[in-house]
């Protein structure tokens, strides 16, 4: 059972205490994909999760959004401000145009903001008009971010955003990130399997080990951003497969 | 444009074909039974100038919007709940296939004599006959609405309404559309049966008045009244409404 825990009293954004998770399968079968998995997240951080397919990592992330509630443990957000989300697939709404579907998160209060900078930090200015069928995957994702920056959230959540993206668009995507990311700070916490693109682009790195999840140790990265050439990069990289090996 | 006049080409050489054709079989049999087009079109203005036409198709067409109404706010609510809540689709589905299943005559004719011969009792009767089938088509359509679209709406609090307007309705729109348009079209054959059974106006009444005088130009005339205006809500109301609800798949991708 989940614990709707105090709102957080600590300077942290985001607290995961979360005991065990276990799924029902067919035929009375059960599966425990979390064990002990405990985080916490200090606020305006860039935090990534990386670890092996199927791990539990999607699923953590879903607990955190309070799509699945079938847990032990507790979990504790912002005690005000809203969370955003961006999945892997957009999820944008097809029968919506892309403004619309960016307008549609806003509060009633805030229908009438504009978004020029917004769409244009993701140049996105050229199909406000446009529906979501008319959009390349990459253009799409660059929506799904809009929509989730626009709300200006205590906590933001991605889930494998750029994956399934050529490399100069992920590339390019990254960079959009990291602006709209250190021009409107907030607690981002977002899981990948791509160690070079963590490595970029957060302050810690949590590595889940296999199935059941649980974290396996955490990376800090003090480097600052523009000075993380390949080299770095890489260092990093092996500081997260010697920890993923030993888990 | 030009391809749109291209198919009202079509259509209006479709139904000359058809209307010569039934001139001549009716010329030829020359039988009561079957009267060319020139004597129905002549009953069709004899009912118009007396002013029974507009007033006989006015009531039905009122008695048609009254129980379409009524079964797709009824027959929606259900369908979408069902679709949504298995336990409840389990216990409610054995009386949705007997309610299937009950002869539209059986319904009607318990109707008049539980409720009266009043229009409470016809209207209800002609929405209880055509709830079942919306029903059904609204349970799919609320089975098959995208998880992932929910999960997108909870994460960022959409309200009820929000969430109605903008997530749902729209995946059920095909869904309305399919029992709109079957809803109409057994709606208003159930209305003139309710019509002839027991009330004393409407198509059905009017049919049912000259059946009796074994006037068959009246009756096909009355008949062919009521089909155009079927067709003018068709093409004046349902269809424009269709192409708006679907402007976005006809966006060039």
């Amino acid at each position: 059972m989940p614990i709707n825990g105090d709102p957080l009293m600590s300077d942290h954004a985001l607290e995961v205490d979360v005991r065990d998770h276990v799924f029902k399968l067919q035929h009375g079968e059960h599966l425990k994909v979390i064990d002990q998995v405990q985080f916490a997240l200090p606020a305006n951080s860039f935090t990534c999760v990386v670890g092996p397919s199927g791990c539990g990592k999607t699923t953590v992330l879903r607990m955190i959004l309070d799509l699945d509630k079938n847990y032990n443990g507790v979990l504790k957000l912002p005690r005000s401000g809203p969370v955003s989300a961006v999945f892997q697939e957009p999820r944008l709404l097809p029968w919506r145009t892309v403004e619309q579907n960016i307008r549609l998160v806003l509060p009633k209060e805030r229908q009438q903001e504009s978004l020029d900078e917004l769409f244009d930090v993701l140049g996105l200015t050229e199909m406000r008009a446009f529906y979501p069928r008319q959009l390349s995957l990459g253009l799409a994702r660059r929506v799904s971010l809009a929509r989730a920056f626009v709300l200006e959230p205590q906590l933001l959540i991605l889930d494998e955003p750029f994956v399934s993206l050529d490399a100069p668009t992920a590339e390019r995507l990254r960079q959009m990130l990291l602006s709209l990311w250190q021009a409107r700070p907030t607690t981002v916490l977002m899981v990948t399997h791509d160690t070079a693109e963590a490595a970029s682009l957060a302050d810690k790195v949590l590595v889940f080990t296999p199935r059941p999840a649980s974290v396996a140790g955490a990376v800090d990265i003090d480097t600052p951003r523009e000075l993380r050439d390949s080299r770095v990069v890489s260092d990093i990289q092996q500081q997260i497969l010697s920890l993923s090996a030993s888990s | 444009m030009r391809a749109s006049l291209n198919k009202a080409g079509l259509v209006f050489a479709s139904l000359g074909v058809f209307v010569a054709l039934w001139a001549v079989v009716a010329y030829q049999l020359n039988d009561n039974a079957l009267p060319p087009p020139a004597d129905v079109w002549a009953a069709l203005l004899v009912e118009y100038h007396s002013g029974e036409l507009f007033h006989h198709l006015g009531m039905t067409l009122l008695r048609v919007f009254g129980a379409f109404v009524v079964a797709m706010a009824i027959g929606s609510a259900i369908g979408i709940w069902l679709g949504m809540h298995s336990l409840s689709n389990k216990i409610l589905d054995p009386w949705l296939i007997l309610l299937l299943n009950m002869p539209a005559l059986v319904v009607i004719v318990l109707s008049y004599i539980w409720f009266g011969l009043n229009e409470a009792a016809a209207i209800g009767a002609v929405a209880v006959n055509k709830i079942p089938n919306v029903v059904i088509t609204l349970r799919e359509g609320a089975r098959s609405l995208n998880p992932e679209f929910s999960e997108m709406a909870s994460v960022y609090r959409f309200g009820f309404v929000k969430r109605l307007r903008h997530v749902v309705l729209p995946q059920l729109q095909p869904f309305f559309a399919a029992a709109t348009r079957s809803g109409i079209s057994l709606i208003w054959k159930i209305v003139l049966i309710v019509e002839l059974l027991g009330r004393s106006n409407g198509v059905g009444f009017q049919i049912h008045l000259y059946f009796q005088l074994f006037d068959v130009a009246t009756i096909l005339a009355y008949t062919l009244a009521f089909v155009v205006v079927m067709l003018t809500v068709e093409y004046a109301v349902l269809q424009p409404l269709d192409k708006h609800a679907n402007q976005w798949r006809s966006t060039n991708e």
